[in-house]
């Protein structure tokens, strides 16, 4: 049961309903009932994956915590590496070898592996630096990691973040669960209306070596934006209706100017724990402390960044490897490495050019440098499609073929390069509204003549313009690939 | 003080860096400025700076800065 059937619609709005009519204290195991029930119905194989992560991550961090009651700063962490290597090899190890798996023998990875993990990792970190005491109940472990609407496709969230929410009582608010569920409708909306619309011409696009890649590129890039932020508002709105806030994963990102910004904006929580739990420790290791003193000595300014650059090297490789083991995915890594690192070396350069033209201070020139973003994160974000990375630079090389033959092959008929149209320009306009004046849904709350026609609109949308049926994999979100 | 203003006056922030209190929330400091700071940090005050000390209440400010620096052991 993924979140795109009607049992999963049907589920929810039972569980809604049970969820507030019970006491506050019941709610939280109901959640973990609603997200074991979910698991399950995914496969039993999954629900073992869980329970075993849950359990590492439990039981590695009461130890942590006993440890630190019973010794001092210094004793204590010199105790706790010991265990928190086993616990983080543990699940890492069962991380990397479910992905070699899925790379190399196509066997699917558990539901939702590579975020729980990342989850538990973090909470045993955070434990291990002193930012959380964790919990002695490894059933509420066992649901922060089991979550059900975060659990295909994240966010990835912290334990200090979530947990007060997850087991605190909630009233029912009306307004927290009608805007949460409009949100869902709109994700359903991006997700069926758009992204799987589009997704059968990425494949044709794909599998033709003489389109080149520019077209494959901008339309992929459509379909993954509308089918994981669509994933994001599913859950981030179905969340909400339970009373709980989920961090944001995307700021808007194809208004970004530059690639550094644009992972601000693109998988916010992914890049938030490689800073977090990867790039930081690395750049402040005595390996690489060391490295810095003696690269200033030989290289002067250059060398107090190279250990920066080679902290930020080792965070895409783990960012292209989370993604996947294949070599594309190293890869795109080293692309987005590549063109961070250029950019950063080049910033005097950028902000003596900026200082000296005053025009780039125009929208036109902004909205040029946004454009230019776009078309080079397509460009790199491409290479997920290809496994045998020669084939993309080929395809890079190639000129493309876009006779009428290959617009045909695409499999899109009239009607749907006009829902296409009308769809991308309505995300498009949402994204601009959002921008800047904030939450649509907010300002449209004391307006419920326009909220209701708007939502019965878009529902109807959903309803009659949404992909179903023979031939579409509707069920599937690209991220929960990952 | 000083010592600390200047290191911050060179990553060239455009702020002015001794009243600032924004200087992660505001994204005025990305990762990278962060490390390059710890970095100086360490080379200036002989002060290593633990993962776990990479917070927004400490980056936050030169103040909040001092105030790290001066919490944490010498090397």
């Amino acid at each position: 049961m993924g979140f795109v059937s009607y049992s999963f619609v049907l589920s929810v709005g039972i569980l809604l309903v049970v969820y507030y009519r019970i006491s506050g204290k019941w709610q939280w195991p109901i959640l973990l009932t609603a997200s074991i029930a979910f698991v399950t119905a995914e496969s039993g194989n999954t629900l073992a994956y869980l329970g075993g992560a849950a359990l590492c991550a439990w039981s590695g961090g009461r130890w942590l915590r006993r440890n630190q009651t019973r010794f001092d700063r210094t004793t204590a962490r010199r105790k706790n590496k010991v265990v928190l290597l086993l616990c983080l090899g543990t699940m890492l190890s069962v991380l990397c070898v479910c992905k070699v798996r899925f790379s190399f023998r196509n066997i699917l990875l558990p539901l939702g592996i590579s975020y729980y993990t990342f989850q538990a990792v973090g909470y045993l970190l955070d434990i291990h630096r002193g930012r959380e005491t964790g919990t002695s109940n490894p059933l509420k472990l066992f649901l922060f990691l089991s979550y059900f609407p975060q659990l295909v496709q994240g966010p990835i969230s912290r334990y200090s973040q979530l947990a007060p929410q997850l087991f605190a009582a909630h009233s029912y608010d009306p307004k927290q669960v009608s805007m949460g569920l409009q949100r869902l409708l709109w994700g359903y909306f991006k997700k069926l209306v758009i992204a799987d619309r589009i997704a059968p011409a990425v494949s044709a696009l794909r599998g033709n070596a003489d389109a080149g890649i520019w077209l494959l590129s901008l339309l992929y890039g459509v379909q993954i934006y509308a089918d994981f932020t669509g994933g994001m508002d599913i859950a981030i709105g179905l969340s909400q209706a339970f009373g709980i806030r989920l961090p944001e994963n995307f700021l808007h990102p194809f208004g970004s100017k530059n690639v550094a910004e644009y992972w601000r904006r693109w998988h916010v929580t992914l890049g938030q724990w490689m800073r977090d739990y990867v790039f930081y420790p690395v750049s402040v290791s005595a390996p690489l402390r060391a490295l810095n003193q003696q690269a200033r000595k030989k290289l002067g300014p250059l060398g107090k960044r190279i250990p920066v650059y080679l902290a930020s090297a080792v965070t895409w490789l783990c960012t292209g490897i989370w993604h996947g083991i294949t070599p594309n995915f190293l890869v795109w890594g080293m692309m987005n490495w590549g063109v961070i690192t250029i950019s950063q070396e080049l910033t005097p350069l950028y902000q003596r050019f900026h200082r000296r033209f005053s025009w780039t201070k125009q929208p036109w020139y902004g909205a040029w440098e946004a454009a230019r973003t776009f078309c080079l994160m397509n460009l790199i974000r491409a290479v997920d499609l290809f496994p045998n990375v020669g084939t993309y630079f080929r395809r890079l090389g190639t000129i493309p073929d876009l006779s009428t033959a290959v617009w045909k092959a695409l499999g899109l008929s009239g009607t749907d390069v006009g829902i296409l149209l009308a769809g991308i320009g309505l995300m498009t306009c949402v994204s601009i509204v959002q921008t800047k004046a904030g939450s649509l849904r907010e300002l449209m709350w004391d307006r419920p003549i326009l909220r209701y026609s708007l939502t019965f609109a878009l529902f109807l949308c959903v309803l009659l313009m949404g992909v179903y049926g023979v031939g579409y994999d509707q069920g599937n979100f690209i991220y929960n690939q990952f | 003080m000083d010592k600390l203003l200047e290191i911050l006056r060179s990553l060239n922030l455009d702020i002015d860096v001794e009243t600032e209190t924004g200087l992660i929330d505001k994204g005025i400091l990305d990762s990278f400025d962060v490390v390059t700071l710890v970095a100086e940090i360490d080379r200036v005050f002989g002060v290593a700076v633990p993962p776990e000390e990479l917070t927004a209440e400490n980056f936050n400010s030169a103040q909040g800065l001092e105030a790290l620096i001066r919490r944490l052991p010498s090397n």
